[in-house]
């Protein structure tokens, strides 16, 4: 098994005929997953990639059964389109823009209060990598080579950090069940916590790599989320040592605003919570090697 | 993006915060005329800077008489206003606010702010005024008010009111307070504010609730639809190192150490800021080059990079994911073509067609360091400095 996706998983793309909707829509397509059609409003009938283009998410989800979908919308319309994802009866939708306003997310995160636990969409992202389930399917804008299929669930704010880990993990022959990017953004669609929650009930995942930063409470909570309700360990490191406070550095959310912010102050407080930290980014591979070894 | 004082107060008051009369001056005799204009006895001749602190950093001057007045802006204008939050380089001051000065009572603490944790908007009081919120949560936690706002319906009179009687207020002015709460409130949301803070907002001696210094900071993600906000950007507040890079699509952020970074990612950005320190460097930037790095992006970076007369040794670390390192490569030489770096130069490629990227990396002529692993890219980067020092 995995989270969130599988090779089953039938998936849509929303903003399908653009230049980079397109362009990650054939590398997700040529990694085997199961991309049954996109969304772009006016090319409804026509044919994408050898796919049927529909005008609104409801007629896709209605002719294809679409579970999943991807936004490759600008940010201005991103909000807009994530809400009709949810409305037309998506479970998960990955945007992967970035640049949606803060107020905006607030919004959707609103409107997505009104479906029922059962029929809530689960939201990753913005501003994010996207979801791999290594030799299954690929919702995302990762090179999915650097993935080995295996046991660690790997979730993490960084695009490019989360792909340094895996590549240092592949070298050690250590897999992935799932590696889930939720965003650089201050207000996100899921957080750490709610992907540990999916990791800790997944009988192929063993272990947790979550990649944080600085700023925002999320990687905190999900440390104490993990000392009260897992069994599983979890491993961590939390970009940003040498950040100033008070800066944005690059994501939008990865500023330190408050106290339990900044990377020395989660570091402590993981540890309280019994999380294992890589002491810094080049060892992220080795920490959980030996992690793994002393569970066998 | 930040915004002036006299900024944030022409905004409060157009969502009907009251706010002491008074005006922008560029020089000494418009000071002087300013304070004629606005009338009254004493006034307060104001730095405008994008920082907070200025009081005690001088920035702020009492003054008696219209002559003094000309005379604190005088002292002002043209210098560089250093407080502990400019960094030691200080922050230009090419204008002063002229405002008459208020007899008060009380000085309370206001702000509006994003809270990450329950994902809404939350008014943060404190009957603490003029003292920075930080030290207010040190010196007198007890005395904080936070409130909850659903940003669907917005604030409700009850929540702004209940703020201005735990606040302490009198009670013919409760309802003057939860407007000015409720003008914040509405500022904040409907200028996709990020941040809102008046400090202090005070009740003067005849019984007026004004805004007497406050702060408004704004979603860089949302001025696209906000051209009345973006109009207010003043570029001379801002490091021009990261002008020049914002300009050009580069996310950078100056800092103290000497080794330059060059790096796609933001969070592996920060990452192969903290292994330069964990190999016992620092960092001189942080710099993010996106995804598409392109010659033209590549060329740019070592521009931004390199400009910084600190930076002694740079770093390159590219994981190409969607990107590829033949890409980058070509880049990277074709960027070395274009300007010269007379300096340690380590470069560490990673990801999609690695082996051909160092293929072409060393077959050009460039003079560089090749590295494998963000630890060997760090180690090779301090090893470099250190040579130089030694010299």
């Amino acid at each position: 098994m995995s989270i969130l996706i599988d090779e089953h998983t039938k998936i849509i793309v929303q903003g399908f005929t653009g230049k980079i909707g397109s362009f990650h829509a054939q590398e997700m397509i040529d990694y085997g997953s199961n991309v049954v059609g996109g969304v772009t409003p006016g090319k409804g009938g026509s044919t994408h990639l050898g796919l049927p283009v529909f005008n609104t998410v409801k007629d896709a989800v209605k002719e294809t059964d679409a579970e999943a979908s991807i936004l490759f919308v600008p940010p201005s319309y991103a909000a807009d389109s994530a809400m009709e994802a949810a409305d037309a009866g998506i479970k998960v939708c990955v945007a992967i823009t970035d640049g949606i306003p803060s107020h905006d997310m607030i919004k959707v995160k609103r409107y997505m209060r009104r479906y029922a636990k059962s029929e809530k969409m689960t939201m990753i992202g913005p501003n994010c990598a996207g979801i791999i389930s290594p030799g299954k399917s690929m919702l995302g804008i990762m090179p999915g080579h650097i993935y080995k299929k295996g046991n660690v669930g790997i979730v993490g704010r960084s695009g490019t950090l989360g792909y340094e880990a895996a590549s240092q993990m592949k070298e050690l022959d250590i897999g992935v069940s799932t590696s889930v990017g939720i965003g650089g953004d201050p207000i996100n669609g899921s957080s750490f916590r709610d992907v540990l929650a999916r990791f800790e009930e997944d009988p192929d995942t063993d272990i947790i790599l979550m990649i944080g930063e600085i700023g925002g409470p999320q990687e905190v909570d999900a440390g104490k989320f993990a000392k009260e309700n897992m069994k599983k360990p979890v491993v961590a490191y939390i970009a940003g040592l040498t950040a100033p406070k008070g800066r944005v550095m690059g994501h939008a959310g990865a500023i330190v605003s408050a106290y339990g912010e900044s990377a020395v102050e989660k570091v402590e407080l993981l540890k309280e919570s019994g999380v294992t930290i890589s002491k810094n980014p080049s060892v992220i591979g080795d920490t959980i090697k030996s992690v793994l070894k002393g569970q066998i | 993006m930040d915004i002036h004082e006299y900024q944030a107060k022409k905004i409060l008051s157009d969502f009907g915060i009251g706010i002491p009369r008074g005006g922008i001056a560029y020089s000494p005799e418009n000071a002087e005329y300013k304070a004629k204009e606005i009338g009254g006895s004493r006034w307060v001749v104001k730095a405008q800077v994008h920082s907070g602190a200025r009081g005690k950093a001088g920035g702020i001057i009492i003054c008696n008489d219209a002559l003094e007045v000309a005379r604190a802006a005088d002292k002002l204008l043209g210098k560089k206003l250093v407080t502990n939050q400019t960094g030691p380089s200080g922050k230009i001051i090419n204008r002063v606010y002229i405002e008459e000065a208020s007899d008060i009572e009380r000085e309370l603490y206001l702000g509006l702010v994003f809270d990450r944790g329950s994902e809404c908007i939350m008014v943060v009081a404190s009957t603490e005024g003029g003292m920075s919120v930080e030290e207010i949560s040190n010196k007198k936690p007890e005395t904080i008010i936070r409130s909850k706002i659903e940003a669907a319906v917005g604030i409700q009179e009850f929540q702004a009111r209940e703020i201005a009687f735990n606040l302490g207020i009198e009670t013919g002015l409760i309802s003057r307070t939860a407007e000015v709460i409720e003008g914040c409130y509405r500022a904040f949301s409907e200028l996709d504010a990020t941040m809102v803070e008046v400090n202090p907002l005070v009740i003067t001696k005849d019984k007026h609730v004004l805004a007497l210094d406050c702060k408004m900071s704004f979603d860089n993600n949302a001025l696209f639809r906000r051209n009345d906000v973006s109009e207010l950007r003043d570029k001379s507040q801002e490091n021009p190192s990261e002008v020049y890079a914002s300009d050009r699509g580069l996310n950078y952020v100056g800092l103290d150490g000497n080794i330059g970074n060059i790096i796609n990612g933001a969070g592996l950005a920060m990452a192969s800021m903290d292994m330069i320190k964990s190999a016992g460097g620092e960092p001189a930037n942080f710099l993010d080059i996106g995804g598409g790095a392109t010659p033209e992006k590549i060329v740019k970076a070592f521009k931004l990079v390199s400009s910084d007369e600190k930076v002694k040794v740079i770093l390159v670390n590219i994981f190409a994911g969607i990107n590829r390192c033949d890409w980058v490569a070509e880049g990277i030489v074709q960027a070395l073509q274009t300007i010269k770096i007379d300096m340690p130069l380590v470069i560490r490629l990673a990801g999609t067609n690695v082996e051909k990227g160092n293929k072409i990396l060393k077959e050009s002529n460039i003079n560089y360091i090749e590295a494998h692993s963000l630890k060997e890219a760090a180690s090779k980067a301090v090893e470099a400095l250190k040579k130089i020092e030694v010299k």
